[in-house]
């Protein structure tokens, strides 16, 4: 079989053909993600970034961003931007809590205590529905109404932001602690997994593959998910010709609309799932101001990953580099003791900074 | 012998507007039709009926005698009725093979049969030609005549009965167009049957073997292409006749006003030398990618100069835009959509941009004045329009290219750079952008111009020099010149290097 890569390739075959291609272009984001973390590594005093802990720590933090940019990457391949990723990951956030219920409220509190895992799963399909809903409305209006999508989904973070805090009664809702699994699912797991070889009582307790929190297999399963559905499937090709090209695509009897409306709702259900990270990220609470312009973070993930605004290009694995480079500066910067706004600055350096190399290794290759 | 398609009868209204009012067509298996007309005359609206993006309001289309009626494009592709359009419509992030197959990929539930497809891909371009292409490379690290035959490579992929070309040959070089016009016959040779839609009779005479006139949306003759005359198909093409198609006053060449010596520049030119005097006009000609239009983007400044000198009248050295329009030159890009025009603005907005001077007071710019400067050349050239506030994307490909050139006048530039001026325009629009060159030259301006078309090369031009290879040979008098010694200079020498 001979599969074609996500950004489609260039002449010739086999694995050196690969890496002179787009596998080449993966290999050197790749690089360059090796190389900030190195950075950190030497800058950060008696070694403390290049701790396992350390890294399991990297690989939490960018879930959310790597999750949510699944989606975006399929709505930039196509030539689209989802503005609204933060208030979708809000969303979901919200309506998981609220399907658990505020704290004081004793029917759902009970209801949790005798459904501990039904409720919870209840709690996760709606916050992971309200999101996805949320995404096929943005694709609803900007194929139904042929609007830009940047005003469209520059609405729609309102909307779906005041849904949230509604939703919230404005403020952050906190459902019956510590007894669902869902707070759980961004624990750090990588200290406990290696207790076990010294203790057998813990070893037969654990699942050997709580070596990473289950949030980072979730990111790990949708990242197989989305490169599939790219690569292999009609509709993932049918997404880089409408963002290559959308008239010809037209032309070809390509169901532009249709390809733009999965778009958009694979965009809202990846960052559905985000939410859910989140929600267990900032200790299991429905917190309507929760993963403000993370849109701009997703996005940059996207972008450093390799995506072109024009359409047509990008990866997921890309964006899954984008995503861990964006928070290996991030926490990186944390440690040496920046200031907040000097983290600002770097990142929004970097962030030109992939954008302009990448422009000119275009230019080169004509 | 029966039709492969017919056409009885077409009509087409947009609000009020007749685009199709009684379209005729017939074309049978193995046949090249050519559709001739002018821009305007309907051929796109007639295209967009044939490939299933519009219904016609009534008329007859019949399909190897059965009712024809696409419902959308991939109906129309799935009948067997293929287009290939005048702006390539490919896929350019995607690779070759993709394309050949876009929308109707070889699936097994949602996934694509990668294997199939690659051999079905591979057996398409293996029929037009282009087997020396890999399958998986990226479209758009293919040349343009590459590009063009993977669209062709989808139609006959698709297993076509009908191939509609739409201009193919306007971003070609004389060479592939040859290799072109060879695919068309090896396609005619199996049985599909071709509509050749062209402005150039010469490339008609050359493949159609009849043809069909199309004015005002109406079929207004059609015939045998070999017995009838030129005249006679651009006579109905306009309405009238065209008495004069080149035509040429007495012209006095006046001092140098450009020169060139040994100019190389950034890639190509290598090397160009040329003097152009004030009332003459100078050709250019030579394969696409000789480097002729990178010659007279050095002279306008817009490409780095690295040897040689450039004059314009007194000034020397090189220059940017903004000086070179100070000394009084003005330049007509190739590429009229994305370069020369800018769309979505007003045609007095893109009339007046080179020079926004003295069309108010205290350096405001009023639309008022800025409409009332365009006016006369609205006039004069003419430039068929509503009115100078129109939206220039409204306009067809000729009166746009007017609106072009205009901006040099109005600018009152002494040195005029014309690249491929004439380019996907009418007949009726070239000729009278021809008349323009024309008046020009006599009121003692200064021409460059490049052309890949060369019977007007010697039809408008004084003098013409051949570029090949990047480097400009000497400028010969026209007379000194047949349309088969200049192929041979652009391509005699190219061989030789």
């Amino acid at each position: 079989m001979s599969a074609p890569s996500e950004t489609a390739k260039s002449s010739g075959g086999g694995l050196a053909a690969f890496f002179k291609g787009p596998g080449g272009n993966l290999l050197g984001r790749f690089l360059a993600l090796v190389l900030v973390f190195a950075f950190f590594a030497v800058m950060v005093n008696e070694g403390k970034f290049y701790t396992l802990r350390n890294l399991e720590n990297i690989l939490r933090q960018s879930c959310v961003y790597a999750t949510a940019g699944l989606g975006m990457t399929m709505v930039i391949i196509a030539a689209g931007i989802d503005l609204s990723a933060g208030s979708l990951i809000a969303i979901s956030v919200v309506a998981t809590a609220w399907v658990l219920g505020p704290d004081d409220n004793g029917g759902v509190r009970l209801f949790v205590a005798q459904h501990p895992t039904l409720a919870p799963l209840l709690a996760v399909s709606v916050g992971v529905l309200s999101a996805t809903l949320a995404g096929l409305f943005n694709g609803t209006i900007i194929v139904g109404l042929r609007l830009m999508p940047f005003i469209v989904t520059l609405g729609t973070m309102g909307m779906i932001r005041g849904l949230a805090k509604g939703l919230a009664h404005e403020k952050d809702i906190y459902p019956p602690g510590d007894e669902t699994w869902i707070n759980h699912i961004m624990d750090p797991r990588l200290a406990n997994w290696i207790a076990r070889f010294h203790d057998p009582a813990l070893a037969a307790k654990t699942s050997p593959w709580a070596i990473l929190p289950a949030g980072v297999w979730i990111l790990f399963v949708g990242v197989i998910v989305a490169s599939f559905i790219l690569r292999y499937t009609r509709l993932g090709r049918h997404i880089f010709a409408v963002g290559s090209n959308e008239e010809t695509a037209r032309l070809c009897g390509v169901r532009v609309g249709r390809t733009k409306l999965f778009v958009y709702t694979a965009c809202g259900f990846f960052c559905g799932v985000a939410g859910l990270m989140q929600y267990s990220y900032i200790g299991g609470i429905g917190q309507p101001t929760s993963a403000v312009s993370y849109e701009l973070f997703v996005i940059a993930s996207v972008i450093i990953g390799g995506a072109s605004f024009n359409g047509g290009e990008g990866s997921i694995l890309g964006t899954l580099i984008g995503a861990l480079t964006i928070t290996v500066l991030y926490t990186g910067g944390q440690q040496m003791g920046w200031p907040k706004w000097v983290q600002e600055i770097v990142i929004g350096g970097i962030i030109i900074g992939a954008v302009a190399l990448d422009r000119l290794r275009h230019r080169r290759q004509g | 012998m029966t039709s492969r398609l017919e056409m009885r009868g077409v009509r087409r209204s947009f609000g009020a507007t007749l685009a199709l009012r009684g379209v005729e067509l017939t074309v049978a298996p193995g046949e090249v039709m050519a559709l001739v007309g002018e821009n305007g005359a309907g051929k796109s609206t007639l295209m967009k009926v044939l490939s299933g993006a519009i219904a016609p309001d009534g008329g007859e289309l019949r399909l190897d005698g059965e009712p024809y009626a696409p419902a959308d494009p991939l109906d129309a592709r799935q009948r067997g009725v293929a287009m290939i359009y005048q702006e390539l419509a490919l896929a350019p992030h995607l690779s070759v093979m993709e394309n050949i197959l876009l929308g109707i990929e070889p699936v097994r539930g949602p996934l694509v049969r990668w294997a199939e497809l690659r051999r079905r891909a591979v057996a398409a371009l293996a029929e037009v030609g282009l087997d020396q292409v890999a399958p998986e490379t990226q479209v758009r690290r293919l040349a343009i005549a590459q590009q063009q035959l993977v669209e062709i490579a989808r139609a006959v992929a698709l297993d076509c009965r009908v191939l509609v070309l739409d201009e193919p040959t306007s971003s070609l070089t004389a060479r592939d167009i040859e290799k072109l016009f060879a695919l068309i016959r090896r396609l005619k040779a199996r049985g599909i049957a071709v509509v050749y839609i062209s402005h150039f009779l010469e490339e008609v005479r050359a493949i159609s073997d009849r043809f069909t006139v199309l004015r005002d949306g109406e079929t207004v003759g059609a015939g045998v292409t070999a017995g009838t005359p030129s005249e006679q198909i651009i006579a109905l093409m306009v309405g009238r006749n065209v008495a004069e198609l080149y035509p040429r006053s007495v012209r006095t060449p006046g001092p140098v006003v450009l020169s060139v010596t040994n100019l190389a520049a950034e890639g190509k030119p290598l090397a160009a030398s040329l003097e152009l005097r004030a009332g003459e006009v100078l050709g250019i000609s030579g394969l696409v990618g000789a480097g002729r239009t990178e010659l007279m983007r050095a002279i306008f400044g817009l490409r780095r100069v690295l040897a040689g000198e450039i004059s314009v009248g007194a000034f020397g050295g090189a220059a940017d835009p903004q000086q070179r329009w100070a000394q009084r030159v003005g330049l007509v890009s190739e590429d009229r959509k994305t370069e020369g025009l800018a769309l979505g603005l007003s045609i007095a907005d893109n009339l007046t941009l080179a020079r926004l001077s003295g069309l108010g007071p205290f350096g405001l710019v009023l639309p008022s004045r800025q409409q009332a400067a365009c006016a006369p050349w609205i006039a004069k050239i003419p430039i068929k329009c509503q009115g100078p506030a129109q939206s220039i994307g409204g306009l067809s490909g000729g009166n746009q290219q007017k609106v072009a050139i205009a901006r040099l006048l109005h600018a009152d530039v002494d040195v005029l750079l014309l690249d491929e001026p004439t380019r996907g325009i009418d007949v009726g629009s070239k000729a009278q952008i021809y008349q323009l060159i024309d008046e020009l030259a006599v009121r003692g301006k200064a021409v460059l111009m490049i052309s890949s078309y060369i019977p007007e090369l010697l039809g408008v031009c004084d003098r013409i020099a051949v570029m090949s290879r990047g480097r400009l040979g000497p400028a010969r008098p026209r007379s000194d010149w047949d349309e088969h010694q200049l192929i041979t200079a652009a391509i005699g020498q190219e061989e030789a290097a």
